[in-house]
């Protein structure tokens, strides 16, 4: 019902041409109406809490060296990795999200209904942004309280209010949504679910491997700059140290991928022929 | 109402479409005849502004597709079978496209009625046979109640029932003032159907008529459409 009441006022405004809310409502209706979207949802909450805890319950603080003890990072530790699979799944959605329209056709359904290709891939981008942010969030959040519950007394827990713990959450959270923009460009200038699936793999898991048979001045030099690099040392931890990004510097590096991933999707949905 | 003017497509080294104009007029279906591969396909992704064409332009109502301001409202298109998302239901997929047009669901319902498919509107549009799919696109194209219908080989996959359904559609389309432009490489249902003729051959024009008057030149449309293609045909096989 509620829908029904917005199309109609959406129709009875004096809007005279679509827009980016008529063509946001259509890319809300396709994401929301496959299964595969809200599969991707349902394992991202499962990874991010489920390898949280796990990691958790298995820390080991009292069987640490006591020199290592300070470094240990609660917060880290219980986000960090339910982020691995996130930012696969992430930017998996992200490129199926478009990758599906051309290997349907539905493609030129929606040129068809929406010649400005720039438009349709920022109304894409906004709402799997939001969704992917918003569950990114949550899951986040859910992985670190469950993370602190599942912590056995003596390792030390972490709250929300200590320095640096909720910035530390916020981003988190925040990093598998960008992901996500950078496979839906890929997806965009790539086409093909395989092809640009492979490249989101080989940017989050191949490049960090690639970089590691060099000597540490070269990892120094070029993995901070990485995405999964940014979340392992930057985003995720409570006190980055050097030569690792500061948490906003690497954020706005990770904003700045992700825009460019956008710009160049958009780029080549406009140049090449549907 | 469709006026193309020099349209020319090359895809690497061979000329899909040749220098062709022709124009599309309200009030009547005309029919868009060619071999397999005269370019009839690209043609019509070259009027939705989906390819781009290397030279020549087309205008539809005198604005090119881009400048549209409610595509689905001005023209409803069915290019191929089957482009959808097979996970999506009809419903959802025709509710999706009228959403980008602020076209309200009642329409949506109506739509699915005018087609037939009311029934099968919430099963996944990827399990319907090719007659289905066929009959969700033309409703997915009478969407916007659009004044310029081009379809491409809208008969394809349906049954008897379902090619006399289509045809007396396309004739009431057009007698309530609409352009239809269709596709196809079935002379027969080009006979029964259209009114106008473009008849094209390795992306030339080979002539802009009517049915009756290219009929009248060889007794039959079929033999007659055989003498104006004759020697433009890209494939053809030998007994």
């Amino acid at each position: 019902m509620t829908n029904a009441t917005l199309s109609h006022r959406t129709a009875g405004r004096t809007r005279n041409r679509y827009g980016f809310r008529t063509v946001a409502q259509m890319e809300w209706r396709k994401l929301r109406t496959v299964r595969s979207t809200w599969f991707v949802v349902g394992l991202f909450a499962a990874g991010m809490i489920g390898l949280g805890v796990l990691a958790m319950t298995h820390e080991g603080y009292a069987q640490l060296p006591v020199a290592e003890r300070a470094s240990f990072d609660p917060v880290h530790d219980s986000i960090f990795i339910g982020l691995l699979p996130g930012q696969l799944l992430a930017g998996v959605l992200g490129v199926l999200t478009v990758t599906s329209d051309f290997s349907s056709g539905m493609i030129r359904a929606t040129f068809a209904a929406v010649p400005s290709r720039p438009l349709v891939l920022a109304a894409k981008a906004a709402v799997l942004g939001v969704i992917m942010l918003a569950a990114g969030e949550v899951f986040t959040l859910l992985a670190f309280f469950a993370g602190q519950a599942a912590l056995q007394a003596p390792a030390p827990h972490a709250a929300l209010g200590q320095p640096g713990v909720l910035r530390a959450v916020l981003l988190a959270g925040a990093y598998p949504g960008l992901i996500a923009m950078i496979g839906l460009g890929l997806g965009a200038v790539i086409r093909h679910a395989a092809g640009a699936i492979c490249a989101v793999v080989a940017i989050e898991f191949l490049l960090p491997l690639l970089v590691a048979p060099f000597g540490t001045s070269v990892q120094d030099d070029v993995v901070r700059f990485l995405p999964e690099q940014i979340a392992a040392l930057s985003l995720t931890v409570v006190r980055p140290d050097a030569p690792a990004l500061s948490p906003g510097a690497a954020f706005a590096l990770l904003c700045a991928y992700a825009l460019v991933a956008l710009a160049g999707g958009a780029w080549a949905l406009t140049r090449r022929d549907a | 109402m469709i006026e193309a003017q020099g349209l020319v497509k090359r895809y690497r080294s061979t000329l899909a479409v040749d220098n062709l104009s022709f124009d599309v007029r309200p009030g009547t279906v005309t029919g868009f005849l060619g071999p397999n591969g005269a370019g009839k396909s690209t043609t019509m992704r070259m009027i939705m502004g989906l390819d781009r064409p290397d030279a020549g332009q087309v205008r539809i109502g005198g604005k090119r597709y881009g400048e549209l301001r409610w595509p689905l409202r001005e023209v409803g298109a069915l290019l191929e079978a089957k482009a959808f998302h097979p996970g999506r239901t009809a419903r959802a997929h025709l509710t999706a496209l009228a959403a980008s047009n602020a076209i309200g669901r009642e329409r949506v319902d109506e739509v699915l009625a005018i087609t037939g498919i009311e029934k099968a509107a919430d099963r996944r549009a990827g399990k319907f046979s090719l007659g289905m799919s066929q009959r969700l696109g033309i409703a997915a194209a009478l969407l916007g109640d659009p004044r310029v219908l081009l379809w491409d080989e809208p008969a394809n996959g349906l049954d008897p029932e379902g090619i006399r359904w289509i045809r007396n559609l396309m004739k009431n389309l057009a007698v309530q003032g609409r352009a239809v432009l269709v596709a196809s490489h079935l002379i027969s249902e080009i006979a029964n159907a259209a009114d106008e003729l473009i008849v094209i051959g390795q992306g030339r024009l080979l002539a802009q008529t009517t049915v009756a008057r290219l009929s009248a030149r060889a007794g039959s449309l079929e033999e007659a459409f055989f003498q104006v293609t004759g020697g433009v045909t890209d494939y053809s096989g030998s007994l």
